[in-house]
């Protein structure tokens, strides 16, 4: 892929007149050695919000799509790939990348990893496959930018859901890793943000052992009390598949089974969506999950970066990329958040099946722009890192 | 005397009165909407604007419209192929190839070629409307949409939403002469009277470009604004002239507006509130209706162009998509 960009670029150098110089702009891809994420037999489960496939993947397509934009522009996108086993491995790559004249670093990593790379250079750094809400938050950086949805964004799609199907009493099951804690937290932030009831919050825990099966049972964990939805938070996956259909009372489940925000759901059928999501399948053979979305949209901005030549030094194309406008077939032209780098985006609601509901839902407002009803908005002031 | 009776006489004599006279001024005439996913054309009375029946197409159809020879043809992107209908009986004469998922064509003046984007291969398709047979394919930019023909034939434009680019393609050759860039996802494409501008509609950009044709360039932009609307919940797609180039008729997608536009002026002179997410528009010979294809609300809307105002909605089929009126 490198090559082949690097050689249009070449090409493109030949036929500009006046002996204008083709930019090539230069991004590397950061991604994890031996992802666990991507084990054969997690990927095979396809838990709704995982990821299915390498992050190259969806850049591999947005770049094949954008090569006529940027043959017209005479420009190009080099992009090469790294893999870190480690958190140093990964900022090793990063200063190496910057070092052989990368104008932009794109990142599928763990938190403290992302931060690790962002700290490490002085370039724009764009995070493809991390919702943590700590990075556009307490630990947000300056140049350090986020396309997919963060936690905080699910949690407020699904709870502007509830608000409008009028399902305020909420249950709220919660696993009990750290990353489960945490985005339990987020739930109940977006639950107050929108005025909903948390009748109850239960810890579970995936076990088979009789002896806990009050921690391990869906009927018993949801048995007792009256509630009018059941929201499970499940970082990993395996218990919350079992709670759609498990509960107690007969009540629609949300967070990460039964109906999940995401940024992309490949069934979506509107905007321009089913051809991306046939040219990712077809290229890739395998179904474009949200998790490639994000990946294909970071492709999308180099190409708009690119061909927007900015002049100047790598700095500048750092400036452009902070007001890079893209359509990421969602309806709506995407730009990034001034306050926390955070990419605005509608959310598709979706059961796994097809797309049930879009966020923001419909009626809801916001002194400017709608798409900032979803995540943290300006005035809460949460990310101090100055831009 | 109850005062409130000669009023109702009044208003009944009125309404006699009216319906005397529309099938008059509006001579006999249909309304053909296709439908994305009903599979079927709805025909509308332009003179009692009722449903009067459907046609069964391929699958999936969208774009629709005349051929010099006055047939109706139907594209279907699913079927890969384009329906010939006979106005007369409605009945598909028969399929027309039209390559991989085709979305959007046009037919040169002598009827021998057809024109068509295929959307999925990023391709442009010119095809012999006899045989069927693909005679050449030029490569666009992604997810190419509007195809218009210059009057002479010689000049093909088409938009690519993926690239934002107006190509512009010799019909002899196939070479691509020139790539405009356009505004955020061109979509559909309008000629002024003379052919020396053609106007482009930008989905995602509120807006429409203006392109000189003889330059090749773009030389104007119109912003659309809507009141109470945000500029991404404007998006433009349709848009038809009349036949003096004097005014553009705009759809607004999701701000749910037509807009008038005075071509002279490059101005806004009427918002027309119609129905949700408006795609395409079709005046009548008279230019005196415009019908607006309304694709999240299952209707189309009957616009009284002097009077710029909606006069009626009319159900169609499941997410219609194009229109054609002939009469």
């Amino acid at each position: 892929m490198r090559l082949r960009h690097t050689l249009a670029g070449l090409c493109m150098l030949a036929l500009l007149p006046g002996g204008a110089q083709a930019a090539v702009l230069k991004a590397t891809l950061i991604v994890p050695q031996d992802d666990s994420r991507l084990e054969r037999s997690r990927a095979e489960r396809a838990y709704l919000g995982h990821p299915t496939g390498p992050a190259a993947n969806g850049l591999a397509v947005a770049l094949e799509e954008g090569q006529f934009e940027l043959d017209a522009a005479g420009s190009s996108v080099a992009l090469s790939n790294a893999e870190a086993a480690t958190l140093e491995a990964a900022r090793a790559a990063a200063v190496a990348a910057e070092k052989a004249g990368a104008a932009v670093l794109l990142t599928d990593l763990p938190e403290a990893w992302t931060l690790a790379v962002a700290d490490a250079v002085k370039l724009p750094v764009l995070n493809i496959g991390n919702a943590a809400d700590s990075l556009r938050q307490q630990d947000c950086r300056a140049r350090l930018f986020h396309l997919p949805p963060s936690e905080r964004m699910r949690a407020d799609a699904l709870a502007q859901l509830l608000v409008s199907r009028k399902w305020s009493k909420v249950l709220l099951l919660a696993g009990p890793s750290p990353a489960d804690q945490q985005r339990a937290a987020t739930a109940q932030a977006s639950l107050r943000r929108y005025g909903l009831q948390v009748v109850a919050t239960k810890a579970f825990k995936l076990s088979a052992d009789p002896r806990e099966r009050a921690l391990a049972n869906p009927v018993l964990l949801t048995g007792g009390q009256t509630y009018d939805v059941v929201w499970v938070v499940d970082s990993d996956g395996e218990f919350a598949r079992l709670v759609p259909y498990g509960t107690s009372l007969p009540r629609p489940v949300v967070g990460d089974a039964g109906l999940v925000a995401l940024g992309w759901h490949a069934q979506f059928e509107r905007f321009g969506a089913p051809q991306v999501a046939r040219r990712f399948a077809k290229a890739h053979k395998r179904p474009m999950t949200a998790h490639d979305w994000s990946a294909w949209l970071a492709g999308k901005m180099l190409v708009a970066l690119a061909t927007t030549q900015p002049k100047g030094p790598n700095a500048a194309w750092a400036q452009a990329l902070a007001k890079t406008t893209v359509d990421g077939s969602k309806g709506t032209t995407l730009s990034l958040r001034p306050w926390d780098g955070q990419l605005r985006q509608p959310l598709l609601l979706t059961d796994g099946q097809g797309v049930v509901a879009q966020a923001p839902v419909e009626g809801l407002l916001h002194p400017r722009n709608v798409l900032d009803t979803l995540g943290v908005d300006e005035p809460e002031k949460l990310c101090k890192a100055p831009r | 005397m109850n005062p409130i009776q000669p009023t109702l006489f009044r208003q009944a004599l009125c309404t006699a009165a009216l319906a005397l006279w529309v099938p008059l001024a509006w001579a006999q005439g249909t309304v053909y909407v296709s439908s994305e996913k009903d599979d079927a054309l709805t025909l509308i009375d332009t003179g009692t604007l009722t449903v009067k029946g459907t046609i069964a197409t391929c699958k999936r159809a969208r774009h629709v419209q005349l051929t010099p020879d006055r047939k109706l043809m139907v594209a279907c992107t699913d079927s890969n192929a384009a329906d010939l209908i006979d106005l007369a009986t409605g009945k598909s004469l028969r399929r027309v190839p039209l390559g991989d998922e085709p979305e959007a064509f046009d037919i040169s003046p002598d009827g021998k070629t057809v024109y068509v984007s295929n959307e999925d291969a990023g391709e442009a398709s010119f095809i012999d409307f006899a045989s069927g047979k693909v005679l050449r394919t030029v490569k666009v930019g992604g997810e190419p949409e509007g195809v218009k023909l210059s009057a002479d034939g010689k000049t093909l434009y088409v938009t690519s939403e993926v690239a934002s680019l107006v190509h512009v393609i010799d019909t002899a050759s196939g070479k691509v002469l020139k790539n405009i860039k356009a505004g955020k996802r061109p979509r559909r494409m309008a000629f002024n009277a003379g052919g020396t501008e053609l106007w482009v509609t930008n989905e995602l950009d509120a807006s429409l470009s203006i392109i000189d044709t003889a330059k090749q360039e773009v030389v104007g932009t119109i912003k659309f604004e809507v009141k109470g609307a945000r500029a991404e919940d404007i998006s433009p797609v349709g848009i038809q002239m009349t036949r003096d180039g004097k005014r553009a008729f705009v759809a607004l997608g999701r701000a749910n507006h037509v807009a008038f536009v005075d071509v002279a002026s490059r101005k806004v002179t009427n918002l027309v509130l119609v129905g949700k997410r408006a795609w395409n528009v079709a005046l009548d010979k008279a230019e005196a209706r415009l019908y607006v294809v309304n694709g999240l609300s299952d209707d189309i809307t009957v616009v009284d162009v002097a009077a710029a105002k909606a006069i009626k909605s009319i159900p169609v089929g499941r997410v219609p998509y194009g229109l054609v009126v002939v009469e």
